[in-house]
């Protein structure tokens, strides 16, 4: 039991610094994106995908980029407590 | 514009509500703990809980809001739609798992876990109550909007219908019926906008979409007399004399040549194209003489380059001025933030057995749920360009958007609207009855009640609050409420997010420094909302120049706010030994 407790925070403090650098790496993504908007919309218009503009290729990514570290985040945390 | 009640979409909304009604009753025939009350015993599968997620959030601001602010002002309404998914990233990265094991029904147990302060339950059951009810608001009066074209009925007969269903529904099985309503609900939504949007871009691009011969730019108005009749361009409104519906392609791009329309389109063609065309959109200018309300609508040729990127709702950002982008980078915070503080969403955290399964579940609720708002621009476009836009309505874009491919999808679409209202104010009567049963009665008041008194406090509130939701439907049906659900961001972000990140992250977290920084997060948001300029204007019928807010959005002061009053209270009281917190 108190081996399982052990292993439980042990795994419990992996997953927290895994899920803070992904955070981290969403948070910057965020501001960028906010960033273009507030002080660079011109640049929104540029069209660097298939004939879509920044605006929407950014704003897709940014939706697609949740879902992808989310993922990350699920497969990095299994097997690393046991709950998982 | 007047519509004809579909007897297609009253049959398929009766079939769902009857029938989520009598699964409620089902699920509730079983005997019932607090825990099953509350927090459905733990029991439900992580990948339900993930769709549940979806049924629960994405309200009507979701889908029928930014449908159809996309609709009429282009790229703006799809921030909306980044902003709310980015406030999960924050739910999975930094509170799903701690949160699972802290608290046991609420939001105020979580905050309370290591205290058992009387001054935390009282003011986080304070938060999640005002936060749940400038959320509930805006669906109540949207399922009335949404009921006068599909059943011909007045307003307050879709507030009633969808407080009472609701009501039924969390009485009989609380959290347990709660919970399959939004599985079953956000299941259907995701599923059948994809078949919408499939549909568009299969119909592709079309000129003068809906109608018959030349495109008709000629202004439209429609005046509301003192003696409340409505008139159409001088005339009596009627099926014959009505507002003609708006929204369409002007020109397809060059290598169209004479072509009307563009055939079947992959996703990021549809996009490209819709770019290099011309699109008629149409806004509203109102002014009031002795002969009562003139609302003008007049159209506006606009390439569809200007439409696709930020500025259409949001012109303070192509006018650059400082306040302008503070409101705009506070909104887009305050969605980021208040997501993770939302109590009808934190609660549902509570359902499933352990941290894992609260990890698994937000992994599916944030697919589920930025694939729906992938769609969102779709069916904002496609609506755009339909041909079916009523001026008059946005939030009837996307069932209109339904309409111009057929009867039957419109009355499903009508009736998945409705219905997404029911999973949404299901998910906040629960969590308000929480907040009134368990963290005010029981843990604030101290009152001493067994399991089964518990179930039967926790149904009582929860009647009562259904009763309240009606009224305040009603009371705001001619409000101005697309603004209500950031405010309630701005609230949830404000007063609960500091004290449960710092309570999470940061030990020298004292119970005095909690219950201020949800006490003064709380007021201070509520205070500026109630100040800004926007309130000024839109309720209390001001002059926006009279509010002393420099700008509406309280998100960027009222945030950080919470978190430094939280640090300079927890500094200045004693350090508390906390209680040891058994995982749930």
């Amino acid at each position: 039991m108190g081996n399982n407790h052990q292993l439980k925070d042990q795994g419990s403090v992996r997953s927290r610094a895994i899920g803070m650098r992904l955070f981290l790496i969403y948070v910057l993504l965020y501001l960028g994106f906010m960033g273009i908007v507030l002080f660079w919309p011109d640049v929104l218009s540029w069209r660097p995908l298939g004939g879509v503009n920044l605006a929407i290729a950014y704003g897709m990514g940014l939706i697609a980029s949740a879902f992808v570290l989310a993922l990350i985040y699920m497969v990095a945390c299994r097997g690393r407590s046991p709950d998982a | 514009m007047l519509y004809d009640s579909s007897p297609v979409a009253i049959a398929i909304f009766a079939s769902f509500v009857l029938g989520v009604i009598g699964l409620s009753f089902w699920l509730g025939r079983k005997g019932q703990s607090a825990k099953g009350y509350y927090a459905a015993h733990g029991e439900i599968h992580w990948f339900v809980n993930g769709i549940a997620f979806a049924g629960d959030y994405l309200s009507a601001a979701s889908f029928l809001g930014i449908c159809g602010m996309i609709a009429f002002y282009g790229y703006d309404g799809f921030l909306y739609s980044i902003g709310f998914l980015a406030g999960w990233i924050v739910a999975l990265f930094v509170i799903a798992e701690p949160i699972k094991a802290l608290g046991k029904f609420t939001f105020a147990d979580a905050l309370d876990a290591r205290f058992n302060s009387r001054g935390i339950k009282f003011a986080v059951a304070i938060s999640t109550l005002i936060v749940s009810i400038f959320y509930l608001i805006p669906q109540m009066v949207g399922a009335g909007h949404l009921i006068v074209p599909l059943l011909g009925l007045p307003h307050a007969v879709g507030v009633i219908l969808v407080g009472v269903a609701v009501t039924l529904i969390v009485v009989t099985a609380g959290m347990v019926s709660t919970t399959w309503v939004q599985f079953i609900k956000g299941s259907l939504l995701v599923f059948f906008c994809g078949i919408l949007t499939i549909m568009i871009l299969n119909r592709g691009l079309v000129l003068n979409a809906g109608r018959q011969g030349e495109e008709d730019l000629r202004p439209q108005v429609q005046t509301q007399t003192p003696d409340g009749r409505v008139l159409v361009n001088g005339e009596p409104q009627t099926t014959e004399n009505d507002l003609r519906p708006v929204g369409t392609i002007h020109k397809l791009p060059e290598r169209y040549g004479d072509a009307r329309e563009t055939g079947p389109l992959r996703p990021l063609q549809y996009l490209s194209t819709l770019e290099d065309s011309q699109v008629v959109t149409w806004s509203a200018k109102k002014h009031t003489d002795d002969k009562g309300v003139h609302t003008t609508f007049t159209p506006t040729i606009r390439e569809g380059k200007d439409l696709l990127k930020p500025g259409g709702y949001f012109k303070g950002l192509s006018s650059g001025t400082l306040t302008d982008r503070l409101n705009f980078a506070s909104l887009m915070l305050a969605l980021f933030c208040g997501t993770a503080s939302l109590p009808h969403i934190l609660i549902r955290y509570y359902t499933v057995k352990d941290a894992a399964a609260a990890r698994k579940s937000t992994v599916v609720g944030i697919a589920a749920i930025g694939g729906f708002y992938v769609l969102t621009l779709y069916l904002g476009l496609g609506a755009m360009t339909s041909g079916y836009l009523d001026p008059t309505s946005s939030n009837m874009a996307a069932p209109l958007l339904a309409k111009s491919f057929s009867e039957t999808l419109f009355a499903v679409i009508s009736a998945i609207a409705f219905t997404t209202v029911l999973g949404t104010v299901s998910g906040l009567i629960m969590a308000g009855s929480g907040a009134v049963a368990h963290d005010l009665i029981e843990n604030c008041f101290g009152v001493t009640m067994n399991d089964h008194e518990k179930v039967r406090a926790g149904k009582i509130s929860a009647v009562f609050l259904g009763v309240v939701a009606m009224a305040l439907g009603i009371l705001f049906k001619n409000f101005n409420v697309s603004f209500l659900v950031g405010w309630a961001f701005h609230i949830a972000a404000s007063a609960n997010l500091p004290a449960l990140v710092m309570l999470l992250f940061w030990p020298r977290t004292t119970k005095q420094g909690i219950t201020a920084a949800v006490t003064v997060g709380m007021v201070s948001s509520l205070g500026w909302i109630l100040l800004s300029a926007d309130t000024f204007e839109k309720v209390y019928g001001l002059p926006r120049g009279d509010s002393p807010i420099p700008f509406s959005q309280p998100g960027l002061v009222t945030i950080p706010l919470g978190f430094l009053v939280l640090i300079l209270v927890s500094l200045v009281t004693p350090r508390q030994e906390p209680r040891q917190v058994v995982d749930a």
